[in-house]
């Protein structure tokens, strides 16, 4: 669901529907009573594919330690003006 | 079924994720639908979310019997945008109830055949328009106080829907209240139809908290899942103390002639409730219990040919998908 222009569609939620045309009008009426959205996707559960929730410590392990990659890591130009 | 992979192992005892789970629980987090969890946990939940989406969904009639007698056009439009937020709350919660692994058409089918609970409330009649004042103020009133806190329950997809439904509360309660007041503001029958509603409202919206502490023997354990936040006995009063205030301003009197506030506690003194009357209604005895189960099975059997019928236009146009991506390639 896109909530308004300029903004990136964020997942709103469930529902079942026999096909897409359907899907998006229930979605409407089911998530949209009070203008929440400009913009619908929808997607069949089926056709999504997730990372393994068991997997997620060596499947994310890749930024752990890189604390680098964050501005603020960097200290010493802490009192340095528009840095 | 991926959702279920995490947990295909029922009976044995999983104990990394028994830890897992105590240690989510430990540190206020939320259980996830595939995470590990008891079957216990699993099974509490399902009960509770499906009988909660059932309540929802039922719900709907004791106040869709009102709608084409609305007194304006108005509240005729207010009424059917509140009735369509019960049954979207109802669908929230079914798909909440389903990522637990029970399926909608079995949730479906306990309601209809009956063998499913739901809040006892609303086998109470509407046979006055004040009616859905008071069910606005008492009954949408009662269930935003027992859902609050419900939307910080360990499960994740439980805690979700319900912040999603509390949004969408607040207004049936004041809608409610407001009509009430309207009421109170008006002739002397409208008055008295508001005080006769109230009468017979109060009682019943107080139960919806569910038995007091000492006979609730479930609440124990769903606290400690962090599923339920606080005792039933303790909701209840945190009701009574908004009510009280509230009921001075519409100008009605609450049928409890044991309300007193308790310099020492800090709160509304009450008087007891008739527990009897309670559980003869939940029982299946209440004045409209027959015919709640009844119009729904009604309804969802007349709505058959509909379902039938989209799922007939959505099996031929996928046909014809594919008949003519042969063509194509
Ligand atoms: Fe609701
Ligand atoms: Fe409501």
């Amino acid at each position: 669901m896109r909530s308004s222009r300029g903004l990136s569609h964020v997942h709103a939620g469930s529902l079942h529907a026999p096909d897409e045309t359907m899907a998006v009008r229930n979605a409407r009426d089911l998530y949209t009573r009070r203008a929440e959205g400009v913009s619908i996707w929808v997607v069949p559960a089926s056709a999504i594919t997730a990372s393994d929730p068991d997997a997620r410590g060596a499947f994310f392990e890749s930024p752990q330690g890189k604390e680098y990659r964050h501005a603020t890591y960097y200290t010493e130009s802490d009192a340095v003006p528009h840095l | 079924m991926s959702v279920r992979a995490a947990n295909t192992d029922e009976g044995t005892v999983d104990e990394a994720g028994a830890a897992r789970f105590a240690e989510l629980l430990a540190n206020e987090q939320r259980v996830e639908p595939t995470d590990w969890m008891p079957e216990g946990y699993r099974k509490t939940l399902i009960r509770q979310i499906s009988q909660h989406a059932h309540s929802e969904i039922i719900g709907m009639q004791p106040e869709g019997n009102w709608i084409t007698r609305a007194p304006s056009l108005k509240r005729k439009a207010i009424l059917m945008a509140k009735v369509q937020d019960e049954a979207g709350h109802g669908l929230y919660l079914y798909s909440a109830a389903q990522t637990l692994g029970i399926d909608r058409e079995t949730m479906f089918d306990q309601l209809i055949t009956g063998a499913a609970k739901y809040s006892s409330i609303f086998n109470y009649p509407t046979p006055t328009w004040a009616d859905m004042g008071s069910i606005g103020w008492l009954v949408d009133g009662a269930a935003i106080c027992n859902q609050v806190p419900l939307c910080r329950a360990s499960y994740g997809p439980y805690g979700r829907a319900m912040v999603r439904i509390c949004k969408e509360e607040s207004f049936h309660q004041r809608q409610g209240f407001e009509i009430l007041l309207h009421l109170m503001r008006g002739t002397e029958a409208q008055r008295a139809m508001a005080q006769e509603s109230v009468n017979r409202w109060y009682a019943p919206a107080l139960m919806m908290f569910g038995p007091p502490d000492d006979d609730s023997p479930n609440s124990r354990q769903s606290m400690a899942w962090n599923i339920k936040r606080f005792s039933n006995d303790d909701l209840r009063q945190r009701f009574v103390d908004m009510l009280v205030p509230q009921a001075e301003i519409l100008g009605v009197t609450l049928p409890d002639p044991h309300i007193k506030w308790n310099e020492e506690r800090g709160h509304f003194d009450f008087g007891d409730l008739d527990w009897t009357e309670f559980h003869e209604v939940l029982a299946g005895n209440g004045p409209a219990n027959t015919i709640r189960v009844a119009r729904r099975r009604e309804a969802h059997e007349d709505g058959a040919w509909v379902r039938e019928a989209a799922r007939a236009y959505a099996d031929a146009r996928a046909a014809e998908a594919g008949a003519s991506q042969k063509i194509a390639s």
